[in-house]
């Protein structure tokens, strides 16, 4: 049995500073941040149509009609629109700090940052270009 | 005295992969599906051709993937904001549950639509 058995740790207060929620509303790289983290729902919301989508496709094809309908209201319009944006944020936000991320290295060489960011862009670029083509061409 | 194992590396990691593939791929599918095609600046592709691309196995486990960890990483994401943004500090293991909670079942119901 342990001889500590009513040992108990000493758990000393932390003094912390109490933060008001809006604290990040003064600086303008504070709100950025923000943002930032914010595009998450914009990408969550943005996957969830596309498994909503799939579900009118297997659905029925009135359904998968329904749903293009649907999307043409302004109001979906409009938050596709600032979905697009955040999304947009989150993209660009991402690539550049993926060199931050991701050190590689070539023999000794160190891969510049610029390298590293313009290959997500490039890469980007290439893939959305096929999506395009791809959906237009039907 | 051991360490507490931390369980962060393995959402990071979901977290990392889902920001990768959501920054790739989202912007055209949202651009295409949700402006473009409602309002008539590209004219989208017939039901037959959607599905027929959509429901190819290869691109249904594209989609998984993609739908899957971009939860995860909205969810890892939108857990510190809560912390950090609104300094909800105190109620870690609460957001954590809903947060990473929310992910898993929609991955899961995601799974179930796609199969």
């Amino acid at each position: 049995m342990n001889r500590n058995a009513h040992h108990t740790l000493h758990h000393p207060k932390w003094y912390r500073v109490q933060k008001p929620i809006f604290w990040w509303v003064k600086r303008f790289a504070d709100i950025r941040f923000i943002f930032r983290e914010l595009t998450s729902l914009a990408v969550a919301y943005s996957v969830i149509l596309l498994v909503v989508i799939y579900r009118a496709l297997l659905t029925s094809e009135a359904a998968y009609t329904s749903l293009t309908t649907t999307l043409r209201e302004p109001f979906w319009v409009t938050i596709n629109v600032i979905a697009l944006g955040a999304v947009l944020y989150h993209t660009f936000t991402w690539f550049n700090l993926a060199p931050r991320a991701i050190v590689m290295r070539l023999g000794k060489w160190r891969i510049p940052d610029l390298m590293i960011a313009g290959g997500n862009y490039a890469a980007w670029i290439v893939i959305s270009g096929v999506i395009y083509l791809a959906y237009v061409s039907g | 005295m051991s360490a507490k194992k931390s369980n962060d590396p393995f959402f990071w990691t979901l977290f990392g992969a889902g920001g990768a593939l959501s920054a790739m791929l989202i912007p055209a599918f949202l651009f295409l599906f949700g402006i473009a095609t409602p309002l008539g600046w590209v004219e989208g592709p017939a039901y037959e051709s959607v599905k027929m691309v959509l429901l190819h196995p290869l691109a249904r486990i594209v989609a998984f993937f993609l739908v899957s960890l971009s939860l995860f990483h909205g969810a890892h994401r939108f857990r510190f904001t809560l912390y950090d943004g609104l300094q909800l500090k105190h109620l870690f293991q609460l957001i954590a549950v809903i947060c990473y909670g929310g992910a898993l079942a929609g991955s899961i119901v995601t799974g179930y639509i796609l199969w």
